[in-house]
């Protein structure tokens, strides 16, 4: 067995572009359900809109790129606005049935062949990013010894490490301010919000406005990392996969999100790598019995979904939670 | 505290009443709340049919009735927490029918619950700062920046402890509001509404579960609202309570107001013994030792509570 190469591919996922798209969305869905208790279901949605965003306005309608980033980053929060609107005034679950099937929507009609023209159907749009690699300043690729990535991969983590960055300042920010204080209490009891004279609606409204916007750089870095837009990358399981991250990580924690995602992508790719090394015909290998190498990329998932059981049962309050936040009984 | 609170007093407050018929809906010489024609039904059930309410201004007003009778009921309609099938009511001269909650409370019209909502996982002086109104760092542009609303936020803490101590809360003060008993949970909120330092506070059951030492101090900070110059409607059960510091008495039975007066006409008016009485016909509630009524008043917001969770 090589733990090098364990490491290797553990590391290089848990820092890389892809830990960095989950904490966004992660940080996005913190806002919404760690803060203020909305359930948003379909933060896909929102990542599509905003990669599909930047593709459509640049490839189909020739668009300065910066303008096609601002586009991108409005997208979310008019999504935000056509889902919150009617559905922020009555309970809870309405919420999370419209965001769920609003992003399943957005990612058919993006991947349809009936909208081939505009969209490009289920390959996706390409040749929009250029602008971005060429403000890229590093020269070749960083080697690290135990892990390493290529020019263009150090320059997304240079990007996309700073987005993540600013995030956490500016919901750190936020949460401690009157107005973070304003969602806290609308997570436990919305009436006694109101009975303080609090437009309970309008905070909501914001808080998906803004976690949408997250959710929309989420899915803007992940289409300028990867150089297209493929309608395929923004199915439902990456919504419950930000939750997980979110969730080991500690909801309403500022860095829940961030900590989460990376824990998340060393485990998943650390997982594969081991149960591959161990399916893979060559030194130790686990009796075909137990899994073979066609099985060992799906087992990281079960093993991953005991983790969350057993964190669940054992430390609900996730790896940053405050204990006495979960502790205390509302009652 | 608004300019218009005037400072009062319980004789001035007794004055005030002396020439109101003691009836139904009678009309009173200065009312901060009217109401016409409210009516609530729920399925079949008329919780509330009110033909014509008035809240005298700068008195304690106590609404009493049997369970069921629609206090909460007429509560939630007046705060924009339920919606009326019909009728109509002002709040200083402005309708405030088919308001939002929130505005109702900005008007200056604030309830407590009877199931206390305090906010469990905030501390209880977070709970407090929640309260105050008009503050700048509610504004989701201004937020981030702290220096635009500490300083507020400094005045608002002040204000905050100030009540708390009032309320003897201060040694709570960094406790999560969760672990406060339920008598204390009472007083936050009490104190907690003060904070958004409305006109009129409505406070629904104020007294239950809370223990018979602290319940002497509420009594004491409801009188005191009143002589800071608010006005005081409340639901109550404990007739000892309402006869000490109640100014005048309506009475609600399956959700009709069915006598109005002082404290003293009202629980001598056989109508009412009738309907507020009810299974303690032959029992003087005022003779029961206060123990008893304790355990009466818990068993009945233990069922309501209950009820509420079967509903939800
Ligand atoms: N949300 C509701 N749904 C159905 N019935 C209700 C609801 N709220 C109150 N009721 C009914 O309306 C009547 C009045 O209730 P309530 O106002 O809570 O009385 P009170 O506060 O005087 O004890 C009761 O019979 C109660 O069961
Ligand atoms: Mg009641």
């Amino acid at each position: 067995m090589d733990f090098g190469n364990i490491i290797d591919a553990a590391l290089s996922q848990a820092l890389g572009p892809q830990a960095i798209v989950f904490a966004l969305a992660a940080i996005g869905l913190n806002i919404h359900f760690g803060y203020t208790g909305l359930l948003n279901f379909g933060q896909s949605g929102f990542m599509a809109i905003a990669g599909f965003g930047l593709a459509v306005s640049v490839v189909r309608f020739d668009l300065p790129f910066f303008v096609g980033v601002l586009i991108a980053l409005v997208t979310p929060v008019l999504l935000a606005l056509v889902l919150g609107v009617p559905t922020l005034r009555l309970r809870a679950d309405y919420l999370a049935i419209v965001t769920i099937a609003s992003s399943e929507i957005l990612r058919l009609i993006l991947g349809a062949v009936e909208f081939k023209d505009v969209f490009g159907g289920s390959n996706g749009l390409t040749g929009f990013v250029r602008p971005f690699q060429d403000l890229n300043p590093y020269s070749g690729p960083l080697d690290l010894g135990i892990v390493s990535w290529s020019r263009s991969d150090l320059w997304s983590l240079t990007v996309g490490w700073i987005l993540v960055a600013l995030g956490c300042l500016l919901v750190w920010a936020l949460m401690r301010s009157p107005w973070g204080r304003i969602l806290r209490s609308i997570r436990e009891d919305e009436d006694a919000v109101r009975s303080l004279g609090k437009n309970v609606f309008s905070y909501k409204l914001q808080a998906l406005i803004l976690g949408g916007v997250f959710g929309g750089l989420a899915g803007l870095f992940h289409v300028l990392k990867q150089g297209s837009a493929v309608p395929t990358d923004f199915n439902t399981t990456f919504t419950f996969y930000a939750y997980a991250a979110l969730l080991v990580g500690g909801a309403a924690r500022v860095l829940g999100p961030v900590v989460g995602s990376i824990i998340f992508w060393f485990l998943v790719a650390g997982l594969g790598e081991l149960f591959d090394q161990l399916t893979d015909g060559s030194g130790v290998n686990l009796p075909t019995w137990l899994m073979t190498d066609t099985q060992a990329s799906l087992v990281r998932f079960i093993v991953l979904g005991l983790g969350l059981m057993l964190l669940m049962i054992f430390r609900p309050q996730g790896i940053f939670g405050d204990r006495r936040e979960i502790a205390i009984d509302a009652r | 505290m608004p300019a218009n609170l005037k400072r009062s007093t319980g004789e001035a407050a007794t004055a005030s009443l002396v020439d109101v018929p003691r009836v139904p809906g009678a009309p009173k010489p200065d009312p901060i709340v009217k109401g016409d024609n409210i009516t609530r039904t729920f399925g079949g059930l008329k919780a509330v049919d009110v033909q014509h309410i008035e809240i005298q201004r700068g008195v304690i007003t106590a609404l009493i009735g049997p369970n069921g009778a629609g206090k909460t009921t007429l509560f939630n309609l007046l705060t924009g927490f339920d919606v009326p099938d019909t009728g109509a009511w002002s709040f200083n001269d402005k309708s405030l029918a088919k308001v939002a909650a929130f505005k109702v409370a900005r008007a200056g019209m604030v309830r407590t619950f009877q199931l206390t909502k305090v906010l469990a996982k905030l501390t209880v002086i977070e709970n407090m700062r929640l309260g105050a109104t008009g503050q700048r760092g509610e504004k989701i542009w201004s937020a981030p920046f702290k220096s635009l609303w500490g300083s507020q936020e400094d005045e608002i803490t002040a204000r905050a402890d100030e009540l708390l101590e009032r309320f003897k809360l201060d040694a709570k003060r960094e406790d999560f509001a969760g672990s406060l008993s339920g008598g204390q949970r009472k007083l936050l909120e009490m104190a907690r509404s003060l904070m958004v330092d409305p006109e009129l506070i409505m406070l629904d059951e104020p007294m239950a579960g809370v223990n018979p030492a602290l319940k002497q101090s509420l009594l004491g900070h409801v009188k005191s609202l009143r002589d800071e110059g608010r006005t005081v409607l409340f639901v109550e059960h404990d007739m000892d309570m309402v006869r000490e510091i109640s100014d005048w008495v309506i009475v609600m039975a399956q959700g009709q107001i069915v006598a109005e007066g002082t404290p003293e006409s009202v629980m001598a008016d056989p109508a009412v013994i009738d309907a507020y009485l009810g299974a303690h016909h032959d029992t003087d509630l005022t003779e029961l030792d206060p123990a008893e009524l304790e355990a009466q008043a818990e068993a009945e917001l233990d069922a309501e509570a209950a009820a509420e969770e079967a509903k939800e």
